[in-house]
């Protein structure tokens, strides 16, 4: 359903020589599917997917959602930023935040989006910080209003730049079980990119390695782990154990190259 | 609302003291220089007699309109500036050769094209006002984060909600600041042009009384500028503190980190 098609992306920086960022990216998503993307740092995973949500204009190839060629911000596709913090609107409370990711939707009246935004702020655990405005929260509760605003307009897929990354490890593993279980409610598609090789096999259905810059799709790894995933018995799985050293050394070499 | 720290009204109170005791040991400077007392009895006399209230009135009006104006004018002028760099580009040479000029200096041409009544005053109170919000808001608008605009494109708010939702709030701390500047500006253009050329108004009055030898009347009356201005300014914390509470709250938190 998303395809990625030979994606390349160049930045001129004020000085000096242009960025390669994206080299030559090709992959695919499937519907309902759970996909992440890991890489080493700065390899442009930020950068590929704002092209797939149509903020950023590739240098060359094509980003094709139900085979239609993306030029814009397409309907039914949400991007969370990396940078969750800045995306949230330090003049609105939690409710209104959440309620934003309903307010362009035709035909629904003010009291049903709040309820439902309630719903979504229940789901994600912020029940009681509804009146709280974002700054008065911690970075953990703030992503999970990013989140709850995303998901409360039933993004058909949901595009995720390393929202767990700033987290300590408690609410990181709370916050993965909750994406898991909305995901399966939802029936979402979630492109998810991580610099976290565990997270990245924990959660997926499939994970695509990126090599350093300029990048592309070294590897695509298949994660055949039984759902609902458990944190300590999945952890333990040996296949889950083979896929972790099998992308951990991956990016070994990728990392040596750089 | 802040209230009034009780250190800093003592040394209020002690330079009034201390004007009340100068002005009465230099008999010499009497004529000029009335005790805070006088000033101020005369001050309840002109007030109560109503004598001041009608250039209180003429001046506060002359104030809202130009005030008013300007914040629209400006407000609206700013947005597009600050959204539409090409736009800017056009318009910046002129704004860099203007901003610097001191706004009186646009009175002469005022009275030569709107005569000498109210629309010359308001006039120039307009164009002074307009400056500080003018670059203050162009500044809002360009200083909002590119992630909150991305989240308005990802989330596919057509051009008016995103400059309603996101434009116009996200700019609104800085529009603020430039009213708030502004404020004081407005004050200062309408006393001074009514001093230059008027029949009533305070800048006026102030004026007339020092021509006239009325030294306590001349003194009274800056005094009452003095309030007025004091008050505008309270009046629009007030407002302040209560519209963008959540960025003083911001900004308190910033503080801390
Ligand atoms: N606006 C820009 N101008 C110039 N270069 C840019 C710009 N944005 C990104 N780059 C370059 O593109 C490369 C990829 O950036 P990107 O943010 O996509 O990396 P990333 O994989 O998301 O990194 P991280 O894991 O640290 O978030 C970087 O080397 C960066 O220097
Ligand atoms: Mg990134």
């Amino acid at each position: 359903m998303l395809e990625v098609r030979d994606l390349r992306k160049e930045f001129q920086p004020l000085s000096g020589q242009p960025v390669v960022a994206l080299g030559s990216v090709s992959f695919r998503v499937e519907a309902g599917q759970f996909v992440s993307i890991v890489g080493p740092s700065g390899c442009g995973k930020s950068t590929l997917l704002q092209c797939i949500a149509g903020l950023s204009r590739p240098t060359a190839g094509r980003v094709l959602l139900h085979g239609r060629e993306v030029t814009g911000p397409p309907e039914g596709l949400i991007l969370l930023f990396q940078e969750y913090n800045k995306s949230l609107m330090a003049w609105r409370s939690v409710l209104r935040n959440v309620r934003f990711g309903l307010e362009n939707r035709a035909g629904m009246g003010r009291a049903e989006m709040d309820a439902e935004a309630r719903r979504y702020i229940d789901l994600v655990g912020l029940k009681g910080f509804e009146a709280h405005y974002p700054w008065e929260l911690s970075g953990g509760m703030q992503q999970r209003v990013a989140i709850a605003r995303a998901l409360v307009r039933h993004p058909e897929v949901l595009l995720m730049d390393e929202p767990f990354g700033s987290l300590d490890a408690l609410t990181r593993i709370e916050l993965e079980d909750a994406l898991l279980r909305l995901w399966e409610s939802l029936r979402a598609t979630i492109l998810f990119v991580t610099h976290d090789i565990e997270e990245a096999v924990y959660l997926s259905d499939r994970v695509y390695v990126l090599s350093h810059r300029p990048s592309q799709v070294i590897e695509e790894i298949e994660v055949k782990l039984e759902r609902p995933r458990n944190q300590l018995t999945t952890r333990e799985d040996p296949r889950f154990i083979g896929a972790r050293h099998h992308i951990f050394e991956l990016i070994s070499k990728e990392m040596a190259k750089a | 609302m802040a209230r009034l720290p009780a250190k800093g009204v003592a040394v209020l109170l002690g330079c009034l003291v201390l004007w009340e005791v100068l002005a009465r040991k230099s008999t010499a400077l009497a004529l000029y220089f009335p005790p805070a007392s006088a000033v101020l009895a005369t001050l309840a006399t002109i007030v109560g007699n109503g004598e001041l209230l009608s250039h209180v009135a003429a001046s506060l009006a002359r104030f809202a309109e130009g005030y008013a104006l300007a914040a629209t004018l400006a407000v609206g002028a700013g947005l597009c500036l600050g959204l539409w760099r090409p736009l800017y580009a056009l318009f910046e040479p002129l704004i860099e050769l203007l901003r610097p000029m001191p706004s009186p200096a646009t009175i002469p041409i005022a009275i030569l094209f709107l005569g000498i009544g109210d629309e010359m005053k308001v006039a120039v109170t307009v164009y002074a006002c307009s400056w500080p919000i003018l670059l203050n808001t162009i500044d809002g608008v360009r200083s909002i984060d590119p992630v909150l605009m991305n989240t308005a494109a990802t989330f596919r708010l057509r051009p008016w909600e995103r400059f309603w939702k996101v434009v116009l709030p996200g700019a609104s701390p800085q529009i603020v600041t430039g009213l708030r500047v502004s404020l004081a500006i407005a004050l200062i253009l309408v006393t001074t042009s009514e001093m230059i050329v008027s029949n009533d108004g305070l800048g006026f009055y102030i004026l007339d009384r020092q021509r006239s030898f009325q030294i306590r009347e001349m003194y009274a009356a800056i005094v009452a500028l003095a309030v007025i201005g004091y008050g505008l300014n309270r009046l629009f914390l007030a407002v302040d503190g209560w519209a963008m509470a959540w960025h003083k709250g911001l900004t308190r938190k910033e503080e801390i980190l």
